[in-house]
């Protein structure tokens, strides 16, 4: 018998996992995918935002402003890339010079600290590849960036190492309610819990239904991106937002964590929550808006495009919390934009939002809130020697492009929650990242996984459950 | 200071063996190989077909089996080799920077570094393919590693995009071991690729070449499962109402190579935005005194062969630069006229006492055109050569005297007319 049963491994699933792994309860959390952080946590503007897009008082202005709070201590401890690069909102018109006067009202009243309005000239001086059509600007200073896969990867390992459970590949079919609680099917397994958590993002209106009144319904919106080489990830330094318009989210600019420059998204009304294909007008539009804010980069040094899709409902806001009429079942859902920032808040409320219900759980004695990982590229010479000292794998550089050594892909695949496919181990250690798209080490990790997971080589899949890189033996013969 | 060489060549494939076996022969010194794979050869050891050497041994070779004269030379030559090393940065006064799992992390000096990287593939996020991101989408290159050095197929049915070599030899490799190659589609009127390549991959096997044609969608999860392909106008955009799809299981990239230029960017070499390698001088000197660059960092070539010549080259002038040869007196710029993508070498040393080998690549298929060098400043006429048929997936070299250069001081132009 669980106490809690969160569906969706998330960053909203995983935080909130996080958070209660905290407390003495038996704890699962169970995910359709093969590994955390398949959804939309793993295609997004991968962006900390401050919290003056959201309306006082709602909870994702709440959620916004806290998120932003707790991200840059949790990614020090959890050894999670995070960096506070700051974020504009540009005007380009009188009207949007009112837009932002707006924005900089809604952000002092969620209580974001160091907003300033800029005019031209001073932005210009901080970017100075802006667009000299803008005409003032938003700066938040406590805007930042992080990578969202490798956030929610730490905090899933953070949960798993204080005894929360994973189900892999374990996509929740049946809810019931039963005397104690529910009975949750998943995988052809059956999980006896007393509490529900439904985080499943995209597909978090199935999950309400199976378990309470039909209430709201996701209307999956799709988002495009382009990112480029790190040879353009100088462009600009910040966060580069456009003014929200009628013609649909603005575009941003942004340097990424890993010292690419991203660009997107679009916002495209989709039918299907599991649509991530990309279009060419799409990526056109997207690069057409972003031109608005600079010219300065250069597309022909893109080196993937991608799509994402928001989990949106009619409701502006998150839906948060019981549900009336189903004691025990809690929805985390509609989780669109800002809910990246967000995820740790709302974890790290999740134990409030419980015992409000009823439901409390002492606290644990000990609990583990640090993750070391070594990032070899980021280190100095001396430190670099050092580390290849202790352990020579980290002498062997297995994916050129980002400096990825064997030594950290063989620490992801003996963490708590190790990875078996290509991209799982991208996302823990960046490897096929770069510009060469995994073309040279793709082959060399998959050798890894199946040495260091005892696997057969050619059942290592690429990504999702199903996803075969090879199909064949070669035909062989006799010398 | 880890210790102290006359000359580093980073990078062990054809480029870098031939640099440095040319470059002990005249005496450089002691000369280290470092090479990032576990073994001498480079993209050579995964080019199981023939061809190569037809111009340098006269005779037809597979890659590994080309590889492996210059690798016993290697041997022979009294050459250090350190394999499985990769070199992180090198700077600008020729401290290199290395990694293995032997030695751990190094820091090595050298006289003069010979640049050996060789190129990558362009990928499917390079050219902005739209569509779903299944698994069953490669570079020719890594489909032909999976195939010729692990030993795996990497699918059944398969569509090619782009008639570069890679992409033609593995049509044939595909078909050989009982896959289906349903088309190969050019985006350009002509194939980008060795006219030989064509015939004995493509028209050997019944392959059908769609040029002026792009995919416009590649559909499936979680392996592929088709591709749309659609013409293209002159603009190369796509032209709504001509897509033909494909059912297919994978589909394989032979859309470009780039040099690889991130350990040259480390110590701040000017680099060519054309060729995307490094500019050079005539003796393959980069733009610091000392560092030399051959092979595909340079410039993507179309033969093994002119990669062998030209690293040689750049291994006889590492080895003068070590002995303490010529001093520089100046310099002339060689540029790129009309219907000329780009020369190699960008810039000749003077004094010029010997004629200079230029090679290019133009910009578009051609027939009864001549290569025409003027003088840049004047606009005379230096050098005029007949050729009956120019095609961009064949380097073009000329040879220009001494004579002619020493009347263009100020530098020449290279140009088709």
């Amino acid at each position: 018998m669980y106490d809690v049963v969160i569906v969706g491994a998330g960053v909203v699933g995983c935080s909130v996992a996080a958070y209660l792994s905290r407390y003495q309860m038996k704890l699962a959390v169970l995910e359709k995918e093969n590994d955390v952080s398949m959804g939309s946590t793993r295609a997004n503007s991968a962006i900390v935002h401050a919290g003056y897009d959201p309306l006082p008082g709602t909870l994702m202005a709440k959620y916004n402003v806290r998120g932003s709070q707790l991200y840059p201590k949790l990614c020090e401890k959890l050894s999670v890339p995070f960096q506070r690069i700051g974020s504009f909102v540009l005007a380009f018109s009188p009207e949007e010079d009112k837009t932002v006067q707006k924005l900089y009202d809604r952000g002092v009243a969620n209580g974001v600290e160091g907003l300033r309005i800029l005019s031209k000239e001073e932005t210009l001086k901080m970017e100075p590849a802006l667009s000299d059509k803008i005409t003032s600007a938003l700066y938040a200073p406590t805007g930042a960036i992080v990578s969202p896969w490798k956030f929610t990867i730490a905090m899933a390992e953070n949960a798993c190492e204080n005894g929360a459970e994973f189900f892999f590949d374990h996509p929740v079919t049946a809810i019931e309610k039963t005397e104690n609680g529910f009975r949750v099917t998943a995988g052809g397994e059956t999980f006896e819990t007393r509490v529900v958590i439904n985080a499943a993002g995209t597909h978090s209106d199935q999950i309400n239904d199976m378990a309470a009144p039909h209430s709201f319904t996701i209307h999956p919106n799709k988002g495009q991106y382009y990112v480029l080489d790190k040879n353009q990830g100088q462009v600009v330094h910040s966060v580069i937002f456009q003014c929200p318009s009628k013609v649909g989210k603005g575009v941003l600019v942004s340097p990424t964590v890993d010292g690419n420059l991203i660009v997107g998204p679009d916002a495209v009304d989709i039918s299907s929550p599991d649509d991530c294909s990309t279009d060419r007008e799409g990526l056109q539009f997207v690069v057409n808006q972003a031109m608005r804010s600079t010219s300065a980069f250069n597309l022909r040094e893109a080196i993937r495009n991608f799509a994402g899709v928001r989990a949106a409902t009619e409701i502006d806001d998150f839906i948060i919390g019981p549900v009336d009429g189903v004691p025990g079942f809690f929805n985390l859902a509609g989780i669109k934009s800002p809910g990246l920032t967000s995820a740790p808040a709302i974890g790290e409320d999740m134990p409030r939002i419980l015992a409000e219900s009823g439901y409390t759980f002492p606290k644990k004695e000990n609990c583990i809130d640090r993750r070391e990982a070594v990032i070899f590229h980021t280190l100095s010479h001396e430190e670099r020697a050092e580390m290849v000292k202790k352990n020579p794998l980290y002498g062997r550089v297995i994916c050129r492009c980002e400096t990825i050594t064997e030594g950290e892909i063989v620490d992801a695949l003996h963490r708590p929650l190790p990875p078996h496919t290509i991209d799982g181990v991208k996302r823990r250690c960046g490897c096929g990242l770069g510009r060469c798209q995994g073309g040279f080490c793709g082959p060399r990790v998959q050798e890894i996984i199946a040495r260091e997971l005892n696997l057969n080589y050619m059942d290592i899949e690429k990504d999702k459950t199903g996803s075969y890189i090879l199909l064949a033996e070669t035909k062989g013969g006799e010398l | 200071m880890d210790c102290i060489y006359d000359l580093a060549v980073i990078g062990g494939g054809p480029a870098g063996m031939a640099a440095a076996v040319e470059a002990a022969k005249d005496g450089a010194g002691r000369v280290l190989i470092l090479e990032r794979d576990k073994e001498l050869g480079g993209i050579l050891n995964q080019c199981i077909h023939n061809g190569f050497g037809l111009h340098y041994f006269k005779e037809e070779l597979t890659g590994p089996e080309y590889a492996q004269r210059f690798s016993e030379q290697v041997k022979e030559g009294n050459i250090e080799v350190m394999t499985d090393t990769m070199v992180l940065d090198i700077t600008e006064d020729k401290t290199i920077y290395a990694v293995n799992t032997q030695k751990g992390y190094q820091q090595i000096k050298a006289k003069a570094i010979v640049l050996a990287m060789g190129c990558r593939e362009r990928t499917r996020g390079a050219i902005g393919i739209p569509g779903e991101r299944p698994a069953g989408v490669f570079t020719a290159g890594t489909a032909q590693r999976y195939l010729n050095m692990e030993g795996y197929l990497v699918g059944k049915r398969a569509v090619i995009l782009g008639s570069g070599d890679i992409g033609l030899i593995m049509a044939r490799r595909l078909s050989l071991e009982g896959a289906k190659v349903l088309a190969c589609v050019e985006l350009m009127p002509y194939s980008n690729g060795l006219n030989r390549n064509v015939v004995q991959c493509l028209h050997d096997f019944d392959i059908p070449l769609y040029l002026s044609h792009t995919i416009t969608r590649i559909t499936g999860s979680p392996r592929v499962e088709s591709v749309t392909i659609s013409k293209v106008d002159e603009k190369r955009n796509p032209i709504p109402g001509t897509e033909i799809t494909f059912d297919c299981d994978t589909v394989l990239l032979s859309v470009g190579l780039i040099p690889e230029n991130e350990v040259a960017k480390s110590a701040g070499i000017a680099l060519d935005p054309r060729t995307k390698g490094p500019i050079v001088y005539e003796n393959m000197e980069t733009s610091i005194e000392g560092i030399f660059a051959s092979g595909n960092t340079v410039h993507v070539h179309d033969l093994v062969d002119y990669v062998t010549a030209e690293s040689q080259r750049a291994g006889r002038c590492a080895a003068e630069y070590v002995k303490g040869g010529r001093q520089s007196q100046g310099e002339l710029a060689v540029t790129a006229g009309n219907a000329v993508n780009y020369t190699v070498p960008q810039k000749i040393h003077l004094p010029t006492q010997k004629p200079v080998e230029i090679f290019f690549r133009v910009a578009a298929p051609m027939e009864n055109k001549a290569i025409v060098v003027t003088a840049l400043e004047t606009g005379d006429e230096l050098l005029r050569l007949k050729r009956l048929h120019l095609a961009p997936g064949e380097m073009e070299k000329i040879s220009v005297p001494a004579e002619a250069l020493q009347k263009s001081p100020g530098g020449i132009k290279v140009s088709i007319e």
